[in-house]
């Protein structure tokens, strides 16, 4: 299955990753040669299997709902791109 | 000192003979003249090398050492250490100074093992043969014109090289084993769950496991008494007892079984590479092991089924680098969108890029049940031909990668390629089970290593098996002639 211009700027609007007009060709063809690779799998017969998303098949372990983290905060945003009062920064979003 | 065993090095500091300052300065020497050569390092860390060996030696003197104390060791840049660079080989995380430590790197802290540096790797750990990395390609010790494989490849350099007598890795898909077969060492991916992932950079949780990359098995076993245990933090942590992975490196291996699946030794092998994984196993044979044929019929759904999976898992994980909380942002961004965008599209790397696309295409509406969840039922299917395997062997062996170490640039225009390269590798993350490579040979003058796959939980076993191989072969022992 071969991707086209759509579905390349389809999965970029969804993965919120750039590709350049001149370069949309390019990508399509690497990520079709990769999407080939996965046609591989459609003549098995999987109707009996169960999907197994955990090596283990283990389950999520609980805790009590008790607050194990401490405010950290001045040390997490020191390494913020752009912070400020406890708030990182963005470009304007509201007028 | 960099040619002795970590039990030997152990009491050698344990005896006053050379002190932790000594050893790791020796390291620091070794890495300042050999390093800009195999560039793999990404950051060196002298000044907290020689600080945590002063602190080591006072626990070496006043007799709260531990076998490890004093003993150096190389961090893969995956693994989140407080106040130093962490990049995970990405210009995303060139800026990124980690604001607290990964679970194993306080384990290892703990018991005062100082900290040489942060090893260089494939971008996000997505690659083969560490060609990937922001900061450039690793070079093979054994061949400056090879790649020492990947993802782990800087780790293995440096053990290859004697930069490090001890080093850190992961694996979500071959990426401790392969490097370690390429490089002539010694490295165990452990069974999912034994070693927590807290602070490990994330890029396909259900696969990415720990391990330790060393010179001989037993030296592993030591590692990786330190790394493994319960971690709450890490939600897939397992909750059991930790053996002592030490306990079983002398047992024979009288009466053990060996399967061996014909499907490894079919096409795309390379004839050298077999007769060496032969060699090996016929040595296994001599030493009181049997051998079994046993099948692994779904093995080739394997790389397909990962290449789904994985890919998906990173296109969750690595949406955390938005520009807005840690690492790169754009230079002004004119909105948020643009800001997002142009962020990631700068600080990923290509293949980096390519897999999340590929993960968010796998999972996006229409193509889920026929891309992800059929991925997860083909994974099952590989894990349970293991199942069935072992009741038939107490191990399997073949061969850790169909060549021995590529030229550097030879598969990097080729994913596709380098992906199936690692058909060996990840039908044992599918699984989630334990497996060792132990430098078997050589072939076209590169090292090749044995893979050896255990049922769960059975790293000591394979530890045993790899030491009790080392007993009677040397190739373990074998270092590039400029680095010796």
């Amino acid at each position: 299955m071969s991707l086209g211009k759509t579905e390349v700027e389809y999965i970029s609007r969804l993965t919120q990753i750039e590709v350049r007009e001149d370069a949309v060709d390019g990508v399509a063809e690497k990520l079709s040669n990769i999407i080939d690779l996965f046609a591989q799998m459609e003549a098995v017969d999987t109707q009996n299997v169960l999907p197994m998303a955990h090596p283990l098949d283990a389950v999520q372990r609980l805790r009590p709902d008790v607050v194990t983290e401490v405010d950290q905060h001045e040390k997490l945003q020191a390494i913020a791109p752009a912070a400020a009062e406890a708030h990182y920064l963005v470009p304007q979003v509201i007028e | 000192m960099h040619n002795l065993t970590i039990k030997q090095m152990s009491e050698k500091l344990h005896a006053g003979e050379f002190t932790s300052v000594q050893l790791t300065q020796h390291y620091l020497d070794r890495i300042a003249k050999y390093d800009a050569e195999l560039n793999a390092y990404i950051t060196v860390t002298p000044e907290l090398a020689i600080q945590m060996a002063e602190e080591a030696d006072k626990k070496l003197a006043d007799g709260s050492a531990e076998l490890l104390t004093g003993i150096p060791v190389a961090h893969k840049d995956i693994f989140c250490t407080d106040g130093v660079k962490t990049s995970c080989g990405s210009k995303m995380l060139d800026n990124f100074i980690a604001p607290y430590d990964a679970h194993i790197v306080t384990q290892l802290k703990k018991v005062g093992m100082p900290i040489l540096g942060k090893t260089n790797m494939d971008e996000f750990a997505m690659g083969s043969s560490s060609e990937s990395s922001y900061y450039g390609a690793t070079k093979n010790p054994w061949d400056h014109q090879a790649v020492p494989g990947g993802s782990s490849g800087g780790a293995a350099a440096v053990i290859a090289a004697g930069l490090a007598p001890l080093a850190t890795g992961t694996d979500t898909g071959g990426s401790i084993r392969q490097p370690a077969s390429f490089c002539g060492i010694t490295g165990i991916k452990p069974t999912y769950g034994a070693v927590s992932r807290f602070g490990i950079i994330a890029y396909a949780s259900s696969f990415d496991q720990a391990g330790p990359m060393t010179r001989s098995a037993e030296d592993s076993a030591w590692l990786l008494n330190a790394m493994a245990g319960f971690d709450e933090r890490d939600s897939t942590s397992l909750e059991r007892e930790k053996p002592d992975y030490t306990a079983e490196l002398e047992r024979s291996l009288d009466g053990l079984k060996i399967g061996v699946p014909a499907e490894y030794f079919g096409e795309g092998l390379d004839a050298d590479v077999a007769k060496v994984v032969k060699t090996a196993i016929a040595e296994m044979e001599k030493l009181g092991a049997e051998v079994v044929e046993v099948h692994l019929p779904n093995k080739d759904l394997a790389v397909p089924s990962y290449y789904v999976l994985a890919p998906a898992e990173a296109s969750s994980n690595l949406s955390r680098f938005d520009g807005v909380r840690f690492g790169y942002r754009c230079e002004q961004p004119k909105d948020l969108t643009d800001l997002y965008k142009r962020s990631r599209s700068e600080g990923f790397g290509e293949e980096v890029k390519r897999r999340i696309m590929v993960g968010a295409y796998a999972l996006s509406a229409g193509y889920y049940d026929a891309y992800y969840l059929k991925a997860q039922k083909l994974r099952r299917m590989v894990r349970d031909d293991f199942i069935n395997a072992f009741q038939s062997c107490d191990v399997i062996m073949g061969p850790v990668a169909p060549t021995p170490a590529f030229k550097i640039g030879e598969k990097s225009d080729d994913q596709v390629s380098m992906y199936l390269s690692d058909l060996y590798t990840i039908p044992v993350n599918l699984g989630g089970l334990p497996a060792l490579s132990v430098p078997a040979g050589f072939a076209q003058n590169l090292p090749v290593g044995l893979h050896i796959v255990g049922p769960y939980f059975s790293e000591a076993k394979l530890l045993n098996i790899g030491h009790q191989f080392q007993q009677v072969t040397d190739w373990h022992t074998k270092t590039p002639a400029q680095y010796q």
